[in-house]
């Protein structure tokens, strides 16, 4: 059987908070960007959205159903397309139709409700989901966590809610002798089958492309496929974010020009794609793959250091989650989209401290100057946003 | 009397507390009937020039006047300052670095000779060097303006090389002001050695040396081993004319408890945040708030999230203009903290706000203001009691509210002057 290339896109916009002072606690409810949100979205866009699907849309044409992707696109990122960009939808609406594209389910607000909160966690996935079907008219099958983020417990509660395939980092940890080319299975539940990526050959595109200082520069298509054929095993998972096409990496480094090219190269190496369901379906696991400790796709350590490493975002992280009982009480629609926006998984990102390994990975995508300013701007907003529900309650108790 | 003033700064663009004291003094001094002319490194043009005249430092070009380069080097040492410290050295080689240095301002001198140097007048990275030429220019302007003043008084180390310079050119006495100290800023192994010898070259060349609290002059006297005979001090005041109190509508409900200031060693952050965390403990509608920046902030963020009350206790960062008396409508609470505070005007600030006060004993604010609350400043059990007194029984923050706003009203600077001008008679 021939080898298989699963290709997957990450999409995904963080609503980022305006600059919220203690004087507006109490007093304000009004907590996002919208023209930095707008400014950024337009221009990631017209960056990479725009040009990728067309060019994945010609591919796919190309190729006649040979060349498959899948994406998974946040609820937040969907609710930016619609307020900044409703064309670029019926784009991906055309991709959909094709039946080549796989569209994964994930939380609705790229949360990290899975560690923390089960029932807050199956709300969000449900509301994807059902963004999903109403934008593109497909039910996801597979799933993939925010940030790829992983544990044996998490898997088990994932395949408990119907999904059969899920997709995470091929940690170097985690796997240690094993090879992330196969098809695993959760440790606790064998129902569920692990898609893992490749990091080192997907880093290759998302980071390594466009550095001249590196042996391989440049990447082409062609010498990129010898890499895939060289690999063991059935299978290569390339998962990266949409966003290395045009923006991480710029058009002028001849990105457009690789990802346009590799359909046809992969074909021509006797190589096939699978989107992510069909992998697990084709291909039988080999094992199961232990994972007591969440993992992630971030920095060096593949942990949850990037958002739960220090103490602030600890303290953010239980303050914010300590809601979840009083939001389903009082069940108002208002207080539950804010709620899940102040739960992207994006402004703990922004109270890092890692400067040191990956900070500039880090800088490149935050708003603030400072970890403490990102806390100090949050945990104002937070506060407000507490107000509003503590408010709430006391109302809904005494009617 | 007239009298030659060295300050930094001036309202209204300033940094720090100083530039208001001197604009305090200044007007207090001149309803007192003396009159003063007012050197600053540099001034923008928008100074209340009502009650002093102001020359601005960069715009006067050094200049010898009548005497000759070599006496006027002669009389006025100025410190180069761009290299690190010199390490010990032995005799022959001490002696080429002492000839190398005079060669150094010789040529320093020759460059400045004739220029005007542009001042920042700010804190920052050269600050060193601005405090050296502050004394050149100084000594200058002293000369030109030989006649129009009998005494020379200097605000704190920054201007104390320019008084020095103008006492050794005009012959005429100086008084240095002593707002702070390096003892206040640091602990002894971090204090800068430049600092502390400038310091200390002032308080010894003036003929005396103004403490604004007995604190200060205890560390004036123990520390720096000036004289006591040759010390007094003279209690800050508050200039509160034409201040209206603001009216704020509040955003939340919850009595606040206020911190302003930089947060930095000194002003003890640490001990507002324990005493936060225990007064939560007790009770919820309460939020702290810590108004400021500094070089302790970071940590004092992280110490809040480590004791798991970040959405009780939140950071402005730094607080100008109408933000501040914002900031004090909103508080219920006032709390400074400081682990040494030479004076401390936030809490008159504060008082006149009607705002109760909790003050550390280690300030010298504590030596003028009986209705405000006192204590350690490293007794945080102390502090979370008073805290919460204030709080919960409303009896005691009216009456702390209303004796405190008459107490900080008649702190004036009127009177406060009339205490310099005796000292200022006993060196003529």
């Amino acid at each position: 059987m021939k080898k298989s290339v699963c290709l997957y896109f990450q999409v995904h916009q963080p609503s980022r908070l305006r600059l919220y002072r203690f004087f507006d606690i109490g007093k304000d409810s009004h907590y996002y960007d919208q023209f930095a949100n707008r400014t950024i979205f337009r221009r990631v866009a017209q960056n990479c959205y725009q040009p990728m699907n067309d060019i994945l849309l010609q591919a796919i044409k190309r190729n006649k159903g040979k060349f498959k992707v899948a994406f998974s696109i946040s609820g937040s990122a969907l609710e930016q397309f619609e307020r900044f960009a409703p064309e670029l939808l019926d784009s991906f609406r055309e991709l959909a139709a094709t039946g080549c594209v796989e569209f994964l389910s994930e939380t609705y607000y790229h949360s990290l409700a899975s560690l923390r909160s089960p029932a807050e966690f199956k709300l969000q996935v449900n509301k994807h989901k059902e963004q999903i079907e109403k934008l593109f008219g497909v039910t996801p099958k597979a799933f993939r966590n925010t940030e790829l983020i992983y544990s044996d417990e998490i898997g088990s509660m994932v395949s408990e809610m119907g999904f059969k395939t899920m997709l995470t980092e091929g940690a170097r940890h985690i796997m240690g002798w094993k090879s992330p080319n196969h098809i695993y299975t959760n440790d606790l539940d064998p129902k569920l089958k692990l898609l893992l990526r490749n990091y080192p050959l997907s880093d290759d595109i998302a980071f390594r492309f466009s550095n001249k200082g590196w042996n391989e520069w440049p990447l082409t298509a062609e010498k990129y496929v010898g890499w895939l054929n060289q690999a063991d095993g059935e299978i290569v998972n390339l998962f990266m974010d949409y966003e290395t096409f045009g923006e991480h990496q710029s058009e002028s480094t001849g990105i457009f020009d690789f990802i346009s090219h590799l359909p046809e190269a992969v074909l021509a190496g006797g190589l096939q794609f699978v989107t992510p369901s069909e992998a697990t379906s084709k291909l039988k696991p080999v094992d199961a793959l232990s994972v007591p400790e969440p993992i992630s796709w971030a920095d060096e350590e593949r942990d949850l250091s990037a958002w739960l490493g220090n103490e602030l975002q600890q303290d953010a992280f239980n303050k914010l989650y300590s809601l979840t009982e009083k939001l389903s009480i009082i069940d108002d629609g208002t207080l539950w989209a804010d709620f899940g926006h102040l739960q992207e998984s994006d402004h703990l990102y922004y109270m890092c401290t890692k400067f040191f390994s990956d900070g500039e990975i880090h800088q490149r995508f935050n708003p603030y100057d400072t970890p403490y300013e990102a806390f100090i701007n949050y945990m104002n907003v937070l506060s407000d946003f507490i107000i509003r529900v503590n408010e709430a309650l006391a109302e809904k108790q005494q009617s | 009397m007239r009298v030659l003033m060295f300050g930094w700064e001036f309202p209204p663009h300033i940094a720090g507390g100083l530039g208001t004291a001197c604009e305090g003094i200044v007007k207090g001094l001149a309803h007192n009937g003396v009159e003063t002319l007012f050197v600053m490194p540099h001034a923008s043009g928008d100074e209340d020039q009502s009650a002093t005249t102001i020359i601005n430092a960069s715009d006067v070009a050094v200049d010898t006047v009548s005497s000759t380069l070599d006496e006027f080097l002669g009389k006025v040492k100025f410190i180069h300052i761009d290299s690190d410290m010199v390490p010990y050295v032995g005799p022959e080689e001490f002696s080429n670095v002492v000839e190398e240095e005079r060669r150094r301002q010789v040529k320093d001198f020759r460059i400045q000779y004739g220029q005007k140097y542009n001042f920042s007048g700010k804190y920052g990275a050269n600050l060193m060097e601005e405090v050296a030429r502050y004394a050149m220019v100084g000594g200058t302007i002293a000369l030109q303006n030989r006649d129009r003043f009998d005494i020379i008084h200097a605000h704190d180390w920054l201007t104390y090389l320019a008084g020095i310079a103008a006492k050794e050119l005009t012959g005429k006495p100086l008084v240095v002001h002593v707002h702070a100290t390096s003892y206040d800023r640091g602990d002894e192994k971090h204090m800068d050695t430049r600092v502390l010898d400038i310091e200390k070259r002032g308080m010894e060349a003036a003929d005396k040396v103004i403490t604004v609290s007995d604190l200060t002059r205890n560390i004036v006297i123990n520390k720096y081993g000036i004289n006591p005979d040759k010390v007094v001090t003279v209690h800050n005041a508050v200039d509160f004319s034409g201040r209206e109190n603001l009216m704020v509508e509040r955003g939340v409900k919850d009595k606040v408890v206020t911190f302003l200031g930089r947060i930095t060693f000194q002003k003890g952050p640490e001990y507002f945040i324990e005493a936060a965390a225990k007064v939560l403990k007790r009770t919820k509608n309460v939020r702290f708030v810590m108004a400021g920046s500094g070089d302790m902030m970071n940590r004092a963020i992280r110490q809040v999230a480590r004791m798991g009350i970040s959405d009780r206790f939140h950071f402005t960062g730094f607080l100008r203009g109408a933000d501040v008396q914002k900031m004090f409508a909103l508080s219920d609470v006032y709390i400074m903290p400081s682990v040494s505070e030479p004076f401390g005007i936030s809490p008159l600030e504060a008082m006149r706000t009607n705002v109760p006060s909790i003050i550390s004993h280690q300030s010298g604010a504590a030596e003028v203001l009986k209705y405000a609350f006192k204590v350690d400043f490293w007794d945080v059990d102390a502090m979370a009691d008073d805290i919460y007194a204030l709080l919960q029984y409303p009896a005691l923050s009216e009456f702390a509210a209303k004796q405190g706003y008459e107490e900080v009203n008649a702190l004036k600077w009127n009177n406060a002057t009339k205490k310099m001008i005796k000292v200022y008679e006993s060196v003529l």
